[in-house]
């Protein structure tokens, strides 16, 4: 399956040796440096008629997320209602970009949210911490796929990385990837490409920051999972502190900037855990239009993996229409 | 498209007079002499105030009255000297917001940098020196060192109140007393810190400020009466100082101009570097004395850093001052801008690529639009020349020595930058560069803590850190 993938870079990915002399070719990545630009980025400030569009903005790009092992059917069900319509005394308050949820409960949600243009995705690969055989992670990723979810969140094994078998990493990206192009078993294989009918789901790399410890390692997972296949590069399961933080999705932005300009391919990106405010949703927003640029101020290239984010955009937006503050019961908790 | 909505600072937090005099001996005074002069706001040209120019005869009230109350300063016990200067540092930060608001009015620097980093360094700097002012006798300079007596300071219109805290809170530390005279064209923070000093409660005459232009700091520095002078400004001013003292007592310290090389190899952190070359160059619309004028950068990786440096360029924000978005200000003065014209045009007429982002300027005021050369050759005036303004040169080497023998070959040496990623060559390349600052994969940062000051025609003596103690002391008396 790995073979017949054709991805920009595919053949750094010969051996380790090969991918590892790439990753470690990189440009560095001075933290200080890193902090400084990203902090100084926190500073601009959103007004009046920008504020307002980015409100509007941050909510069509919210991964509505809940992944508790006490989730229910009813619990999904909820979410999905709140992400198709988040306020259901404003039909101008857009959509969420997609729920997120785990794969036993991709039915339901894709039951939930049918025809609202609401995406479905799913943590895969034994998230959160990805120790499992690549059999099983290939098996969950085709079970989520099978079940209808449109986009896979699979985590990277992060213990393969730092012990610095790349190729490892890779081969799993790529196998996952490959398939999250089977959806409903052989019949996509049959035709020619698979990219007819149905569309392969999309996949989303996490690379779990928090636990990759430098900027540098940052970047080279980025490029790892860009050339192994990902379509988004994903900070955090939310599981490991820190989650997103500005200056990691910084490295991350660079990395997709780059990438396209060398490819032509645009890479998506999702900070995901911690991101709770307006504002902080703000400041990832101004981080994408100063880094990868306006292109990617998209649901399509970025997402927001939160799940009380999307009630704070919503009191914002409200404040914003009639100059005052609801009090949180105007708000549905789901 | 994400367009940024104005956010522009208020500055219904600033209480401008409509005329200002002089402040010596604690009390405003109006000038002898007849010289008004406006300053104005170079981003609109809008006229802030009428400033009196102190006359000989003004600046002669003002070093008396600095006189006699050093007897008295100077017989006070360091612990009580610090909290005056304690005092004065606290009454800065509460002030912060208003004074940040003046500066960008005044200077035409955007209200990012001087919310950001001036005032928290002003307000640094006093804390820093404040807390010297009972241990000069543990400064490695003598058991006894002594102030030197009235100290006559002349500073430049780059970082208004910046400057006069370098000035002003060593000297006060130290048990000196001052007579400042601030730039033509930004007097105001000045004036509003001689409010400060009397908020302060601060004994009338340690501190005075005489504003005016050359002639009000010709008259100072060569007043019998000063013991010490201090100067930030341009080299040619320096030497005309150098030579009036020439053959006095009086001590002097010269913080001048420089032709910084901020040098890039080719393991660097490039998108950090890329950071580094614009605040180097670009920060405070490049009206630093030790701005990274000059980038030398590694042939091997120039193409691809150019092209990063021209995108991040494309985002760079200019217009009004008080926006909270802005990165690029306004040029201080038409006087400047003329400047900055004439050494860019003899820049594209000496050969070099001149290019700039897409970057409407305002119809009124005074802007300039950053500007790359590209193709500079060591033998242009825009490689040795200082610009002062936001125009970078860009030149290229091949190795480590040559990037060395580049960066040096200068009149001045004031500062400069390195960008690798490898500890040995930062260290091999940091100990070559004959310049007073080496930045280490950062540029323009800036902390009291850290002695600053030049080589070559850059000037002589240190500011700042313990070393900075030494230009108000004296602490050879036995």
């Amino acid at each position: 399956m790995v073979s017949t993938l054709t991805t920009p870079f595919a053949e750094v990915a010969t051996s380790n040796a090969s991918l590892r002399a790439f990753l470690h070719g990189l440009p560095g990545v001075d933290r200080v440096g890193a902090d400084a630009r990203a902090a100084m980025l926190a500073t601009r400030s959103i007004k009046t008629t920008a504020k307002g569009q980015a409100i509007d903005l941050a909510i069509g790009m919210v991964d509505l997320t809940t992944l508790e092992g006490a989730d229910t059917p009813g619990k999904v069900r909820a979410m999905c209602a709140k992400a198709v319509r988040p306020d259901p005394a404003d039909p101008s308050v857009p959509s969420a970009a997609a729920v997120c949820v785990y794969p036993d409960l991709v039915a339901t949600a894709v039951q939930a949210v049918e025809g609202s243009g609401v995406k479905v995705a799913s943590v895969a690969t034994a998230f959160p911490s990805g120790r499992s055989s690549l059999e099983v992670k290939v098996a969950e990723t085709a079970l989520a796929v099978a079940a209808g979810a449109s986009e896979i969140d699979m985590v990277i094994d992060r213990g393969a990385f730092l012990a610095g078998d790349y190729l490892k990493v890779f081969e799993e990206i790529a196998a996952v990837k490959a398939a999250c192009g089977r959806a409903g078993g052989a019949q996509r294989e049959n035709g020619a490409g698979g990219a007819q009918g149905e569309q392969a789901a999309h996949l989303k790399v996490i690379l779990e920051t928090g636990e990759l410890a430098t900027y540098d390692n940052v970047r080279r997972a980025s490029w790892l999972a860009m050339i192994a296949g990902g379509d988004f590069i994903k900070t955090s399961t939310g599981k490991v502190s820190p989650a997103a933080t500005l200056p990691v999705t910084l490295i991350m932005l660079e990395a997709v900037r780059d990438f396209a300009r060398r490819t032509g391919r645009k890479i998506g990106v999702k900070p995901a855990g911690g991101i709770r405010t307006t504002k902080d949703a703000i400041k990832y927003l101004v981080l994408v239009n100063e880094t990868a640029g306006p292109d990617w101020l998209d649901p399509d290239l970025f997402r927001l993996g939160a799940s009380s984010l999307l009630n704070d955009l919503l009191m914002q937006r409200q404040k914003m229409a009639t100059g005052r503050y609801a009090g949180p019961d105007y708000f549905t908790l789901d | 498209m994400f367009e940024y909505a104005p956010a522009p600072e208020s500055r219904d937090i600033v209480d401008i007079r409509p005329s200002y005099g002089l402040f010596i001996n604690g009390e405003w005074v109006e000038p002898q002499g007849e010289e008004r002069h406006k300053t104005i706001n170079p981003a609109t040209e809008e006229v802030l105030a009428e400033i009196g120019w102190a006359s000989e005869t003004d600046v002669d009230r003002a070093v008396q009255a600095a006189r006699k109350a050093f007897t008295t300063w100077s017989a006070l016990p360091g612990a009580e000297r610090a909290k005056y200067i304690f005092r004065i540092a606290r009454i800065i930060q509460e002030r912060s917001r208003e004074l940040a608001v003046l500066e960008s009015l005044d200077n035409g620097k955007p209200i990012r940098e001087s919310r950001d980093v001036d005032l928290p360094l002003v307000a640094a700097h006093f804390f820093y020196y404040a807390g010297w002012a009972d241990k000069l006798a543990y400064a490695g300079l003598g058991v006894d060192p002594r102030p030197l007596g009235v100290a006559g300071q002349v500073i430049p219109w780059n970082f208004p109140l910046l400057m006069l805290a370098w000035k002003i809170a060593p000297a006060l530390a130290c048990g000196n007393t001052v007579v400042l005279k601030p730039a033509e064209t930004t007097p105001l923070t000045a004036l509003a810190f001689a409010e400060i000093c009397r908020q302060a409660d601060l004994p009338p005459g340690v501190v005075n400020i005489v504003t005016g232009a050359g002639a009000t700091g010709a008259a100072l520095v060569a007043h019998p009466g000063v013991d010490k002078v201090a100067f930030t400004g341009s080299t040619e001013v320096g030497r005309q100082i150098a030579r009036t003292l020439a053959g006095t007592r009086k001590k002097l310290t010269l913080e001048l101009g420089g032709k910084a090389a901020n040098i890039v190899f080719e393991d660097a952190a490039l998108d950090q570097a890329v950071e580094g070359i614009v605040n180097g160059i670009f920060f405070n619309q490049g009206h630093v004395c030790c701005a990274g004028s000059r980038l030398l950068v590694q042939e091997s990786i120039a193409g691809d850093l150019l092209e990063a440096l021209k995108r991040r360029l494309a985002t760079l924000r200019l217009g009004d001052p008080l926006d909270k978005n802005t990165d690029i200000g306004a040029i201080n003065s038409a006087a400047q801008l003329a400047k900055i014209r004439e050494l860019s045009a003899a820049g594209e007429s000496e050969g070099a690529e001149r290019w700039s982002p897409p970057c409407p300027l305002p119809d009124r005021g005074f802007w300039f639009p950053p500007t790359v050369f590209t193709g500079v050759a060591q033998s242009h005036r825009i490689a040795r020349e200082e610009i002062f303004g936001p125009v970078l040169s860009v030149l290229t080497f091949r190795t480590p020595a040559e990037a060395v023998e580049k960066a040096n070959n200068t009149p001045y040496g004031l500062s400069a930058g390195v960008w690798t990623e490898k500890g040995s060559l930062m260290l091999w390349t940091a100990s070559r560069l004959r310049a007073g600052v080496v930045w280490s994969n950062t540029f323009n940062r800036f902390d009291p803590a850290s002695p600053f000051g030049g080589y070559k025609e850059s000037g002589y003596g240190r500011e700042g850190g313990r070393h900075g103690l030494e230009a108000y002391l004296d602490w050879n008396h036995r």
